[in-house]
C-alpha cells in the first residue's frame, strides 16, 4: 500500500468516525429535533453547517478546475453562488425564522391558507432537491474510486450508509454537528494545499494575495503571475486569463441572467433556506447568514487563486516538455484516463495549445488487457483525433484534486484532500435529503394526508422517508441518467423561477393572493422547464432573446412576479389573519417560542 | 401586541430603506464593476491585478460578506430603537 493510500484510508476513516459519533450523540426523539434541530444552533455554528450544507463536491472539486480553464467568465460562478447569500440574508431569511415552523412549503402553504399552494411547493422542493442529490452520489463514488481504489458502485453503497446513519438518527440535529466537522474537513483540506502552492511560486502563503503577486523562481520571476498567464495564453493563442468579453458578440443580457439565476437560485433553494429556521432568535437568522457566506468565501476567494496558480504550474511542467520527462502527477492521473496526450506533429514534446486534442474522453487503445504504447511510451488513443495543434487532454476536476501532488506536497495532505471531497459531497447530500424527507413526510404526510398522526408516527415517516429517499438517490448514483448533468440548471432555474418569487411577495405584500400565488409558481414552473427542456433536450433554439437555459431562470422569475401581481389585482384580498401574520413575521420580537403545530 | 401600527409602519420603512442601500452596494460590486464596466477598469492596475477582474474574482465577494454583517448591525440597532429587540 503507498503512502497516499495509506494516508487516504487513515483520514477517510477518522472524518467518517467521526461523524458517526456525532451522529450518536445527537440522535433525537421528537420532530421539532428532527426537522430543525430543536432551534437551538448557534449562528456561527450554523453558518459552518451552511457552508458544508452549500459546497457541494462540484464547489469543492471542480469550480477551480472550471475557473482554470475559463479564467475571467468563471467570474460568473463564484459571484452567482456567493450574491445570492445577500438576498437571503435581507429578503428571506430573518422572517422566515420568525415565521418559526419547519418547512418551506409549510410557509407556502400557510402564508398563501391553501393546501393546494403547499402541495406545489412540496413538489418543487422534492424535485429541485432530487436533480441535485444524484450528482453528490456520484461524486461519493468517483472520490472512493479514485483515491481508495475501491469500485464506484461500493463507494455510492458506503456514502449512502454513511449518510443514513446520522441523518436517520439524527435528523437535522445530527445533520447540522456533522456538516460543522465536514466544513472543518474540507476547508482544512482546501486550504492547506492552497497556502503551500501560494507560497512555492510566489513566496507569499496567503492565495487571495498570492495570484496578484509575481513569480519567485523559473523563466517569468519577477513578474506578475497574472500578467504571466496572459503573455503564455498571448504567445499560444489562448484567450488572455483575465480578459473579460473576448468575443465582440457577447450578450450581456445573457451573462446578467445567467449570474442572476444563479443568485436568486441560490436564495430560493429549500435546503439552503430551512438552514435558517434552526436558529434561536431572528437575529441569529441575520448573523449566521453573514457566518455562512464568510465561511464559503474562504473557499470562493481562494478558489479564483488555486485556478490562476493551476494553470501556471500545469503548463510549466507540461507545455512543449518531452513526453519522457512527464512529472508523477500527469502518469498518476493517466492512469483513470484524466490526463492523455497524442503526439500529433511526432517531436516527442507535448504542445498544449487551444481547443480539444481529440473528440470526447479518452479511450485507449488495449490489446490483450494492455495499453499500446505509442514511440515515446505513450498509451495510444482510440478516438478521433481533430485537426488543431492541440495534444494534450486534462479533465477540469483533478485540478484540484492533483493540486498537493503538482504542488510536491507530503502524502499526508493528498490524503487529506479526498477526505475533503467526500466530506463537501456527503454534507450537501445530507441537507438535500433532509429537504426532501422533510417536504414528504411533515408537508405531504402530517398536513395534508394524515393530519392526526401522533409525534411518534410523524418521525417514523420522516425516518423512512429519508431512507427511501437516500435508496434512490444511490440507485441514481450507482446508474447515473445521462441527463444528470443537464439536469442542474434545472435546480437553479426552478427554484429561482417558482420558491424565491413566491416565498418573497409573501413577506413583503400583504396583499398578495392565494390564487395568484400557484397561478405564479406554476406560470414560472411551466415556462422555464419547457424552454430548458426544449433546448437542452429537444434541440430547440434559445429563442427568447438568445438566453440560455443557465439563464432563463431569471425570466421565469420575472414571469412569475408578472403573473402572480396580476392576478392578485383580480381576486378577492387574503382574509385578515393572514395579513396579521404578514405583519407578524416583519417583526422580530416574540420568535423565541418556536410554534409548534 | 403593545406597539402601535403607527410605529410598526415606520419600522417597516425604516428595513426597507436599509434593504434598497444594501442592495444597491450589492448590485454595484456584483454587475456593474465585475461585469458592465469590467473592460475599462481592467486598464487600471491594482498591483497585480487588473481591477475590474480583481472585483469580479476577490472584491465583490469580500463586499458581499462585510454587507451582511452591517445589515445585522444595523437591524439590531433599528430593533432596539422601536423596542422590538428580543432580548
Amino acid at each position: 500500500m503507498s503512502a497516499i493510500l495509506g494516508w487516504t484510508y487513515f483520514w477517510v476513516g477518522l472524518t467518517f468516525a467521526v461523524y458517526i459519533y456525532i451522529a450518536w450523540r445527537s440522535r433525537v426523539s421528537d420532530t421539532k429535533g428532527f426537522y430543525v434541530a430543536g432551534m437551538g444552533v448557534p449562528p456561527i455554528a450554523n453558518g459552518m453547517a451552511t457552508g458544508a450544507d452549500w459546497m457541494s463536491a462540484a464547489s469543492f472539486i471542480s469550480m477551480a478546475g472550471l475557473i482554470s480553464f475559463l479564467g475571467y467568465p468563471g467570474t460568473y460562478y463564484l459571484l452567482g453562488w456567493t450574491g445570492g447569500y445577500v438576498l437571503l440574508a435581507l429578503l428571506l431569511a430573518p422572517y422566515l425564522r420568525k415565521f418559526g415552523k419547519y418547512t418551506v412549503p409549510d410557509f407556502v402553504g400557510d402564508r398563501y391558507y391553501s393546501q393546494s399552494a403547499r402541495m406545489v411547493a412540496a413538489a418543487c422542493t422534492v424535485f429541485i432537491s432530487f436533480t441535485y442529490v444524484c450528482g453528490q452520489m456520484r461524486g461519493v463514488g468517483i472520490v472512493f474510486s479514485r483515491f481508495l481504489e475501491v469500485d464506484i458502485n461500493t463507494g455510492v453503497i458506503i456514502g449512502m450508509c454513511i449518510v443514513f446513519i446520522y441523518a436517520g438518527l439524527g435528523g437535522m440535529k445530527g445533520i447540522t454537528w456533522t456538516q460543522v466537522a465536514q466544513y472543518c474537513t474540507l476547508i482544512l483540506a482546501y486550504l492547506i494545499p492552497a497556502w503551500a502552492i501560494s507560497y512555492k511560486i510566489t513566496g507569499v502563503p496567503i492565495p487571495q494575495i498570492g495570484f496578484g503577486s509575481t513569480i519567485t523562481v523559473g523563466a517569468y520571476a519577477g513578474k506578475h503571475l497574472l500578467d504571466t498567464l496572459n503573455v503564455i495564453a498571448h504567445d499560444f493563442g489562448f484567450i488572455e486569463y483575465t480578459k473579460a468579453f473576448a468575443s465582440t458578440n457577447v450578450n450581456m443580457l445573457n451573462v446578467f441572467c445567467i449570474m442572476f439565476a444563479l443568485m436568486v437560485g441560490t436564495a430560493g433553494l429549500p435546503h439552503v433556506i430551512i438552514r435558517f429556521f434552526t436558529v434561536p432568535k431572528v437575529r441569529d437568522a441575520r448573523l449566521s447568514a453573514g457566518w455562512a457566506l464568510f465561511f464559503i468565501a474562504l473557499l470562493y476567494t481562494t478558489a479564483p487563486a488555486v485556478a490562476a496558480f493551476a494553470r501556471y504550474n500545469m503548463i510549466e511542467t507540461l507545455n512543449d516538455k518531452p513526453y519522457a520527462n512527464v512529472p508523477a502527477w500527469y502518469l498518476n492521473w493517466q492512469k483513470p484516463g484524466l490526463t492523455a496526450w497524442v503526439d500529433k506533429n511526432g517531436d516527442g514534446k507535448i504542445q498544449y495549445r487551444p481547443g480539444a486534442a481529440f473528440a470526447g474522453r479518452p479511450k485507449w487503445k488495449m490489446k490483450d488487457g494492455k495499453h499500446e504504447l505509442g514511440k515515446y511510451g505513450e498509451p495510444l488513443l482510440a478516438n478521433k483525433i481533430t485537426d488543431n495543434k492541440n495534444e494534450l487532454y486534462i479533465d477540469r476536476d483533478i485540478m484540484v484534486l492533483a493540486s498537493p501532488e503538482i504542488g510536491g506536497l507530503p502524502a499526508w495532505v493528498v490524503g487529506l484532500v479526498a477526505a475533503g471531497g467526500l466530506a463537501a459531497a456527503l454534507s450537501t447530500a445530507a441537507g438535500l435529503l433532509l429537504a426532501v424527507g422533510s417536504a414528504v413526510s411533515h408537508d405531504l404526510y402530517y398536513r395534508v394526508i394524515n393530519k392526526t398522526a401522533t409525534e411518534k408516527q410523524r418521525l417514523l415517516v420522516a425516518r423512512i422517508m429519508i431512507g427511501v429517499a437516500i435508496a434512490c438517490a444511490g440507485w441514481f448514483g450507482i446508474y447515473p441518467p445521462a441527463f444528470v448533468a443537464q439536469v442542474v440548471a434545472f435546480a437553479f432555474g426552478l427554484a429561482a423561477a417558482s420558491l424565491f418569487p413566491i416565498i418573497l411577495l409573501g413577506i413583503f405584500s400583504t396583499r398578495v393572493t392565494r390564487e395568484a400565488a400557484i397561478c405564479g409558481m406554476l406560470a414560472g414552473i411551466l415556462f422555464t422547464a419547457i424552454y430548458i427542456i426544449n433546448a437542452k433536450f429537444l434541440g430547440g433554439a434559445n429563442w427568447f432573446l438568445g438566453i440560455t437555459p443557465e439563464g432563463i431562470g431569471t425570466v421565469g422569475m420575472v414571469l412569475n412576479f408578472i403573473v402572480t401581481g396580476v392576478v392578485t389585482q383580480f381576486t378577492k384580498a387574503p382574509p385578515k389573519e393572514i395579513q396579521e401574520l404578514v405583519e407578524m413575521v416583519r417583526i422580530p420580537k416574540g420568535a423565541g417560542a418556536a410554534i409548534d403545530h | 401586541m403593545a406597539e402601535s401600527t403607527k410605529d410598526m409602519k415606520a419600522y417597516w420603512h425604516r428595513n426597507l430603506q436599509i434593504q434598497f442601500w444594501l442592495l444597491l452596494i450589492w448590485f454595484i460590486m456584483g454587475y456593474v464593476l465585475s461585469i458592465f464596466l469590467v473592460v475599462p477598469l481592467n486598464s487600471i492596475k491594482m498591483g497585480g491585478f487588473p481591477l475590474g477582474f480583481w472585483f469580479a474574482q476577490q472584491g465583490a465577494i469580500y463586499v458581499f460578506v462585510v454587507e451582511i454583517f452591517v445589515y445585522c448591525k444595523l437591524m439590531r440597532n433599528l430593533d432596539r430603537e422601536f423596542n422590538v429587540d428580543e432580548g
